[in-house]
């Protein structure tokens, strides 16, 4: 049965897939409109919920009268906490970034008051999502206001003492946890403050404060949650990033065994880190289902995503660099206030820390300190987006770099340099403690230059200059690196995260020789089932197309740690090659079986089991076929090849890149028009060039919108004043432009795919050089720093000099104080010289 | 409750509806046209993007009952015999699509523009797919694919990089 070739010349061998422009297998049905997205689940007697949320960002709840909600046509039921019991679970925080953290308890339905405008206060069940709405309508629920505690720094110092607004005012403090990394403390370098002393004496002091505005991830695709109770395990559809996770916090949350829980993520629409929670609407679809016996579900609209998913980013930063007169830094002090919104999410606490060993970046500084006061607020909670601590990191370094760049003259490709790790220093122990395993930050960056014709546009930038023009051109420059492929198991438990970093993946070789790959990382837009069958292929040596990726259903994929953080191809699809390589070698004592010879004599190539010096060979598939029929195996040997992998990296990952940005800023106006950007990224070996160019180009827009687009406003009250896409402003394809795109290739060295992950990686790199370009524009004007986003009004005020780079137009940005946690006071430099 | 009959992607049907159900409500609960998605509840994503006698409409403006008597085409009436639509097979080609929610109503609109308008400039093409958000794609394989389904050039690097 078995095509044991005596004789016959192999079949020629397949192309190497790894390095493929593939087009992606998800694609047919997503063109097509054969998708599964969690809303589109019908089941029968399936019932549906409308939240009542409440409209105040704090406020006591003093009644709620449900008797004509009740009575309204096809309504179940109307559900408040009181309704609940313990088996409504809460909503976890896995990172409790100290043991003294203040965490406040977070139950999916508030009871006696809400935190924030969106929480939920009850929950109506009918037979139809529109019955639901109509009666939540309907249920009236009386508020007494409290005061809400809104601005971050106004919050980080109120006590009870001083009568300060707290979020939750029986914990006394709007202070949850304090976080502190010293590399003198820990060994890794010098004392900062005497860096700073000594550059006072003879050097450069730069001190900056930079907001880091609150931005919303704004998912296309609105979350949904499906939860069919009627089977021997309660299976839940959701549209989230981490369908594992979401399991073991189910489990552990309500009592109910893990075994009998499923989680499902069918087709996602997108994530960038806003599907990465356990979220009060899945805990209460869950519950609800239990509780009726019938299948429950519920679709969020946009409104309500915007003011109930987790928000990103929101800090304060304050920084302090110094430097010899010749742009040398000596050493850098970092302060942190981050807005954690009204609980602490999932790793909410923890998006700072990961951005505390990035501050340093790509550069060689004798003294780091970092110290970081997270705060609680009467706001939505934050949490991961895209990058989660590490494009705030990358941002405050490359605007302080250019900065030092225009203190000492220089261009600031120039004081880049000087301060770079050089690619013949690699490894290279940083002065946060991580080890760089590689990179070439010289040919990153040659490349970038050449692309972007760098000396002809200063060229340009100095006529322009020099002719008064009214439009100014802004050149600016991020040669950023990240962290990312999150992450080893020991390092994480080393900073008290709930958790491990690795992944699992189990290969399966079919009967009919086709190969079905399992893998915990849950994609949602990232091509994993493309990528990961061009990894196998090659590795295998199969037919692409005879590779299949299943993933996303905690029953197929039983163990796994899903998607984010850059992890899927540098963690899970190195899961994927282990698992791979313990296929052929299971396979090996088989072939050798088969072709009567020994072990030692066979070589595996291009799928195929040789027989050395001989023409005889075996192809693997054809031995998948062998285990199944099992007709004639080795003594004792189980019929399977199959072989699952779980891998645990041994560090972190560290693409890098230097990306250009050209804008043109109309001085009349304000307006910004981005003229051209490239980015020249090193993410090591590239598995597929179209996957990575789009994760590069939708990086890019998300990255720049921070720079130019998007805030979460709310007004004075509390309420989320951007809360459509009417006013919370995603940009358009008019808005954007094409990029140029290109790469220079370190192979990681901690992985055997020489891969490093890119999914982060543009976002990270592209806010600071879109607002390096509009301060390059107008530093002539004595601008040195322009709020984000740059809107035309506050690129205008900056340059009249009214200070409109505070965080409000016209209003000055309040200082850091002893009050908030942080030490000593800066002079305000958010705006123009003064 | 109103009577309708209209047709939908080839298929003539006919409902009782509330007044004030939604195209995009009718299509996606009543005829199981689940290709169509909501993304947004202000019209603003452009998501629900369908035909409607022939020109792109956000499904979710429209009420069911002003389609009455219309013909309908969404994202799972666009292949033809078996054989994709040009725009569909582009974006596949270009890249044009990453978690695919916005993909039913960006390909939509970009054949209504290119019904309008054959073969588009960059800007042109800008502008035509504005009342479209994708969060993924940064639009720049977007705007390739529509270039490609034109038939003009595609710069090779910015495709493949």
């Amino acid at each position: 049965m078995t095509a044991v070739e005596e004789s016959a010349s192999p079949a020629p061998a397949l192309e190497k897939e790894i390095g493929r422009d593939r087009r992606r297998k998800e694609d047919a049905r997503l063109i097509t409109g054969r998708t599964r997205w969690t809303d589109n689940i019908t089941l029968p007697g399936m019932l549906h919920l409308a939240m009542v949320r409440s409209p105040f960002a704090h406020a006591r709840i003093t009644g709620i009268d449900a008797t004509a909600a009740k009575q309204a046509t096809g309504i179940v039921d109307v559900v408040t906490a009181a309704d609940l019991d313990e088996s409504l679970g809460v909503c976890i925080n896995a990172w409790p970034i100290t043991p003294e953290q203040v965490t406040p308890g977070h139950a999916p339905i508030a009871s006696d008051r809400a935190a924030f405008a969106g929480e939920i206060v009850a929950v109506v069940v009918a037979r139809t999502a529109a019955e639901a709405r109509d009666a939540a309508e309907l249920v009236e629920v009386d508020y007494d206001e409290l005061p809400a505690a809104l601005d971050l720094k106004e919050a980080a110092a109120a006590t009870a003492e001083n009568g300060g607004a707290l979020a939750h005012p029986d914990l006394g403090t709007n202070k949850s946890a304090y976080w502190v990394f010293d590399s003198g403390q820990a060994g890794t370098g010098g004392d900062v403050e005497q860096a700073i002393a000594a550059a006072r004496t003879d050097g450069i002091v730069l001190e900056r404060e930079y907001r880091q505005q609150r931005l919303i991830p704004a998912f296309m695709e609105p979350r949904s949650t499906v939860v069919d109770p009627t089977g021997e395990q309660i299976t839940m559809w959701s549209a989230t990033q981490i369908p594992h996770i979401l399991r073991f916090a189910l489990a552990a949350t309500t009592g109910v065994p893990e075994s009998k829980i499923r989680v499902i993520a069918p087709d996602v629409g997108g994530g960038f880190g806003g599907k990465l929670q356990q979220t009060p609407e899945e805990m209460i679809v869950f519950a609800l289902a239990r509780r009726l016996g019938k299948p429950v579900k519920y679709t969020e609209t946009r409104s309500e995503s915007l003011m109930s998913a987790h928000h990103g980013r929101d800090q304060w930063q304050k920084l302090t660099l110094a430097a010899g007169r010749d742009g040398r830094v000596t050493g850098l002090k970092v302060e942190l206030l981050a807005d954690l919104g009204a609980y602490v999410a999932i790793v909410g606490g923890g998006v700072p820390v990961l951005g505390a060993f990035m501050f340093n970046a790509i550069y060689k500084f004798p003294a780091y300190h970092f110290a970081c006061q997270t705060v609680l607020t009467n706001k939505t909670w934050t949490d991961a987006y895209r990058g989660a601590g590490r494009p705030e990191a990358t941002f405050a370094i490359e605007r302080l770099m250019d900065e030092l760049a225009a203190e000492v003259g220089v261009d600031p490709l120039e004081i880049r340099q000087r301060n770079w790790i050089t690619h013949e220093e690699f490894p290279f122990t940083t002065v946060a403690g991580l080890e760089y395993d590689s990179g070439n930050y010289e040919a990153a960056t040659a490349r970038a230059k050449e692309m972007f014709g760098y000396d002809e546009l200063r060229a340009e930038q100095q006529r322009r200059r020099e002719s008064g023009d009214k439009v100014q051109l802004g050149i600016g420059v991020s040669t950023f690196t990240e962290m990312c492929g999150l992450a080893p198991s020991r390092v994480l438990g080393s900073l008290d995260y709930g958790a491990g970093g690795w992944e699992h993946a189990s290969i399966r070789m079919l009967a009919t020789g086709k190969v079905e790959v399992v893998t915990g990382a849950s994609a949602h837009g990232q091509g994993h089932e493309t990528a990961f069958s061009q990894i196998v292929a090659d590795r295998l040596g199969v037919p692409f197309e005879d590779v299949e990726v299943l993933h996303g259903d905690t029953q197929i994929a039983h163990k796994g740690l899903d998607t984010y953080g850059s992890r899927s191809l540098v963690v899970g699809g190195e899961a994927v090659v282990r698992a791979a390589d313990k296929v052929i070698e299971k396979a090996r004592p088989l072939a050798a079986h088969l072709l009567e010879a020994s072990v030692e004599d066979l070589e595996f190539k291009d799928g195929r089991f040789g027989v050395r010096g001989t023409d005889a060979g075996v192809a693997l598939q054809d031995l998948a076929t062998a285990t199944f029929a099992a007709h004639n195996l080795p003594d004792g040997m189980e019929p399977s090849i199959d072989a699952e992998a779980t891998f645990d990296p041994v560090n972190f990952n560290y693409p890098h890149g230097t990306h250009l940005c050209a804008v043109e800023v109309d001085t009349e106006t304000g307006k910004v028009t981005m003229r051209s950007y490239v980015a020249c990224d090193d993410i090591g070996v590239v598995i597929n060039p179209l996957i990575v160019a789009g994760q590069v180009h939708g990086g890019l827009v998300q990255g720049i919108a921070q720079a130019l687009f998007e805030e979460a406003v709310h007004d004075e009250g509390g309420t989320l004043v951007t809360g459509s896409f009417v006013d919370y402003l995603l940009p358009t394809a008019a808005d954007t432009i094409s990029f140029q795109i290109d790469h220079t290739t370190s192979p990681a060295t901690t992985n055997s795919l020489g891969a490093k992950g890119v999914g982060e990686a543009g976002t990270i790199a592209s806010t600071p050089a879109v607002v390096n370009a509009v301060v390059d524009a107008l530093r002539p004007y004595g601008v040195h720093d322009v709020a984000m986003p740059c809107t035309p009004e506050r690129v205008w005020r900056a340059i009249q000099g009214g200070g409109a780079g505070g965080e409000t137009p016209g209003a000055a940005a309040p200082h850091f104080d002893e009050s908030t946690g942080m030490s000593g006071t800066v002079d305000r430099t958010t705006g123009a010289d003064q | 409750m109103t009577r309708i009959n209209l047709v939908v992607d080839g298929m003539r049907v006919a409902d009782d509806i509330e007044p004030r159900m939604l195209l995009v409500q009718y299509l996606r609960e009543k005829l199981g046209k689940t290709g169509t998605v909501v993304g947004c509840d202000t019209s603003n994503c452009g998501a629900c993007t369908v035909h409607l006698d022939g020109r792109s409409v956000k499904s979710c403006n429209v009420l069911a009952v002003q389609a009455d008597g219309s013909e309908v085409t969404t994202i799972e009436g666009l292949a033809q015999n078996g054989q994709l639509h040009p725009v569909q097979e582009a974006f596949r080609e270009c890249h044009g699509l990453q978690c695919g929610f916005c993909t039913p109503g960006m390909i939509m609109q970009s054949v209504d523009l290119l019904k309008d308008n054959p073969k588009p400039t960059e800007e042109e093409i800008r502008l035509g797919i504005e009342g479209n958000l994708c969060r993924c794609t940064g639009y720049h394989n977007i705007v390739r694919a529509v270039q490609h389904a034109s038939g003009q050039p595609v710069a090779p690097n910015e495709v493949t990089a």
